[in-house]
């Protein structure tokens, strides 16, 4: 086994490519016809040694070191009030991806607009969310009803139709859902607005001079071809607004870190119960990067690479 | 202004700068339906730059342009032209087939996919009677078994025989093409040129810029000469190639020939 793949085999010596012949050689000699020794990488089979090693303490660690309590995780990491939190992890990432996604979409193409408007309006925004900590904002959305008790629908001044109560409306899981969508929606614009930009210029014209509509414009020839450069990033996003989530936990919403928490901060095993939540982490994260495949498969249609 | 004439194409006092660069000087010039009409000139003489005008890819700054008696980009009103709307600029080029230099396929459409797509959705036509029409293009460009195919999978002069079936597809009055070879190896030029010889043998309006003197001669009914921005001379090609009138001109073949 080797752990980089090898280089080339150089051509040999006296071919058109490969190094001149040496000169001490028969003019009549075929050097087609001699063995070709591989170059040999000795400090390859050092480093797997050492590696292994490593590895090897690090098992053995994890196995015989009892201050793990592989009991106790085993006993937690499907526990109902655990599998409870994973969903609403899951959930929050969903709606938080989704939405964010969404109004990044928009944003992008505000940005990419030829109207100064829709872009500067777009900048602001980017601008903003992406200036403030996301910690903040989700403490500014979770405490809205402290600044405006009241909701109102009406003319802007002037007297109001709808009122609704600020705290029933914006509860805990959806002022989450709410900062975390309004926080990604900044940076996936930046990334849509990258994976548009790498799309030739050559395409959105000739799409154009076909009189293909503005919108199918964009979504039927832009996008798809945009989505090759946007996926692995967006992918990047979607994992780190996974494990994200739990910054979330500030608010005290019953996701996978926060419950963690909750149940050390009664029993005292931290351990096993952070090991609980990395493993869920890991898990997740896993399956993520599986579906990232096949999606860039799919996108991948018609690239001769 | 006088009124749009019967000709195809008319063009008056067109010009048009980048910046401080002016790359259109004053173009007048009338194409006559079924007509086919081959610019040439040197690099920077403005010959893209006119074709691009034509179905509006690039705005004029002065003067106009018409296409089958309808002013391009501009609806006139009384003595005032009002500017058109995105969309109806775009309508206005489904009936304006466009050929690009470096083809322009959609990399990850089938080349079936590639000519219904503007039919489909520019001028709705159902879906199967777009595939019939497509089908029936493919084969007269000859292509017939490369419908499921990507434009990656294709040569470069397959690719462009795929370009131009789908400008076809949308029924123009008036095809460009703009440097239809120039971006293919030399054994593939020919098999691109047959087709739009073809083209031009069964009737359609079209304007191609190109640098190959042989087509002009073979399939021009106008030759028409441009260096910086200002056409030179125009005539049939025997007149124009053989006996320019010109010194530029004569100057310019006497590299190409």
């Amino acid at each position: 086994m080797s752990l980089t793949s090898d280089p080339p085999i150089d051509p040999p010596a006296g071919t058109p490519d490969g190094p001149p012949a040496p000169k001490a050689a028969d003019p009549g000699t075929d050097y087609g016809e001699l063995t070709v020794v591989p170059a040999r990488h000795p400090w390859r089979w050092v480093a797997v040694a050492v590696t292994a090693v490593l590895v090897a303490q690090f098992i053995n660690g994890l196995v015989t070191n009892p201050g793990w309590e592989w009991d106790v995780f085993a006993q937690f990491f499907s526990a109902p009030v655990i599998l409870k939190a994973v969903w609403l992890t899951l959930q929050l990432t969903f709606y938080g991806t989704v939405l964010g996604f969404a109004l990044g979409i928009v944003l992008a193409f505000m940005r990419l607009s030829a109207s100064p408007f829709l872009r500067t309006v777009a900048y602001g925004y980017i601008w903003a969310f992406r200036s403030i900590p996301l910690i903040v904002q989700l403490l500014f959305w979770f405490n809205l009803a402290y600044l405006y008790k009241e909701l109102q629908f009406g003319i802007p001044f002037g007297p109001g139709f709808f009122t609704f109560d600020t705290m029933n409306l914006v509860g805990a899981v959806s002022a989450a859902v709410l900062g975390l969508a309004l926080h990604q929606a900044a940076y996936a614009a930046e990334i849509v607005r990258g994976g548009v930009l790498a799309v030739g210029g050559g395409q959105l014209e000739a799409a154009s001079a076909l009189g293909i509509p503005r919108l199918r414009q964009l979504r039927r020839i832009v996008l798809p071809q945009a989505m090759r450069s946007i996926l692995p990033n967006a992918a990047n996003e979607i994992i780190s607004l996974f494990k994200g989530t739990s910054i979330v936990s500030v608010m005290a919403i019953g996701e996978l870190f926060y419950q963690v928490q909750v149940v050390y901060g009664r029993s005292g095993r931290v351990v096993p119960l952070l090991m609980v939540a990395t493993a869920w982490y890991i898990l997740l994260t896993t399956a993520l990067s599986i579906v990232q495949y096949y999606v860039e498969r799919h996108y991948a249609k018609g690239a001769v690479r | 202004m006088s009124a749009p004439s019967d000709a195809m194409v008319e063009i008056r006092s067109v010009h048009k700068s980048f910046g401080s660069l002016e790359v259109l000087r004053g173009i007048d010039l009338s194409v006559r339906p079924g007509e086919v009409t081959v610019i040439l000139g040197p690099s920077g003489s403005g010959k893209s730059t006119l074709l691009r005008t034509i179905n509006h890819l690039e705005k004029v700054d002065q003067g106009w342009i018409s296409v089958d008696g309808t002013l391009v980009g501009y609806r006139r009103d009384g003595d005032k032209l009002y500017e058109l709307r995105e969309r109806e600029v775009l309508r206005q080029r489904t009936k304006i087939g466009f050929v690009f230099q470096n083809f322009n396929l959609f990399p990850h459409l089938t080349v079936l996919e590639n000519i219904i797509e503007a039919p489909v959705s520019a001028l709705r036509r159902p879906r199967k009677e777009a595939v019939a029409t497509a089908e029936k293009l493919l084969e007269r460009v000859g292509l017939a078994d490369r419908a499921a195919a990507y434009p990656g999978q294709l040569s470069g002069g397959q690719q462009q025989r795929v370009a131009i079936a789908r400008a076809l597809a949308l029924e123009p009055r008036l095809l460009l093409f703009d440097e239809p070879t120039s971006a293919l190896d030399p054994e593939l030029v020919g098999e691109v040129l047959d087709v739009i010889k073809d083209l031009a043998h069964g009737g359609t309006t079209m304007i191609v810029v190109t640098h190959e003197i042989g087509f002009a001669r073979e399939v021009a009914d106008t030759v028409v000469f441009m260096d910086e921005g200002r056409i030179v001379e125009q005539g049939p090609p025997a007149d124009l190639l053989d006996r320019p009138a010109q010194e530029r001109t004569r100057a310019f073949l006497s590299k190409v020939l």
